[in-house]
């Protein structure tokens, strides 16, 4: 299991070692829509964790809002690939409630075909694993700062 | 386009036939038989073209023109195409026994069609 792969709600860690290690992606995290990380893999620092989940979470509500406009279901996946890095945003269902996932892949070793490929097992594999009957816990604002410290210390092992 | 995956498919063996862009894995068009997962397919040809093309330009024998994974339950055939034979692979995927040179024929027609 990665060192740098970590999860602050533990039924996530497994699936997402196997994504990593199957998609080769560099940078992973699972996330609600409202930026709260599950689980992250490859970043070092809490800031980037925080500024990625932030970036995702905007990016799944600007683009759920664009679908609802068009009055389309809310897009399953978007991917953005440049010179030598893609990254691939997608969201699904489980009984912990609707959940992103944020992969970051070099194409040197990875690509879109894969990513998209082992995503799917990925989002099976959390389907199957989310605790059945979970009602998801809303993050009031006056436990924000908290919640968001806990989830830190626990995804950098502090 | 799909005439071109039709002269493939229709050798004896070949149990589908695709075109993959090269560079991110994705299926461009495909003629497959049931049971062939067509998106799993065209990651690993990607992926092993990518991998193989960096590996042969270290070595400096070139650029592949074909080339072919055997497997205990069936082949892999593969011919790049496109602008300096890097934008999409022709895909042929077969059965062990399948007739290598008639399938690889086909594909290299196909590749120089420019599909």
């Amino acid at each position: 299991m990665s060192p740098h792969t970590r999860a602050v709600e533990t039924w996530t860690l497994q699936p997402l070692t196997d994504f990593v290690r199957e998609a080769s992606a560099r940078l992973v995290l699972v996330l609600t829509p409202s930026g709260q990380v599950l689980a992250q893999s490859g970043f070092s620092r809490a800031v980037d964790v925080m500024s990625a989940a932030a970036l995702a979470a905007a990016i799944v509500a600007s683009t759920g809002e664009l679908a609802r406009q068009l009055r389309q279901p809310p897009f399953a996946a978007l991917s953005h690939q440049g010179p030598r890095t893609g990254f691939f945003l997608a969201t699904f269902l489980t009984d912990r409630g609707t959940l992103a996932v944020l992969a970051v892949y070099d194409l040197d070793v990875s690509s879109l075909g894969i990513v998209q490929l082992f995503y799917e097992q990925l989002a099976a594999d959390l389907k199957a694993a989310s605790p059945k009957g979970a009602v998801p816990k809303q993050v009031l604002a006056a436990d924000f700062e908290r919640e968001l410290t806990d989830s830190l210390n626990t995804l950098f092992g502090r | 386009m799909s005439a071109a995956l039709d002269l493939i498919t229709r050798v004896r063996g070949v149990r589908g036939a695709m075109l993959v862009s090269a560079e991110d894995g994705l299926v461009v068009a495909e003629q497959l038989m049931e049971g062939i997962k067509g998106s799993a397919v065209a990651a690993l040809a990607a992926s092993l073209a990518g991998r193989l093309r960096r590996a042969m330009e270290a070595s400096g024998t070139g650029r592949s023109v074909f080339w072919h994974l055997q497997a205990e339950q069936g082949a892999l055939l593969v011919v790049p195409s496109g602008e300096e034979s890097g934008n999409l692979l022709v895909v042929a995927v077969a059965e062990p026994d399948v007739n290598i040179g008639l399938v690889r024929l086909e594909l290299l027609r196909a590749a120089e069609a420019g599909t």
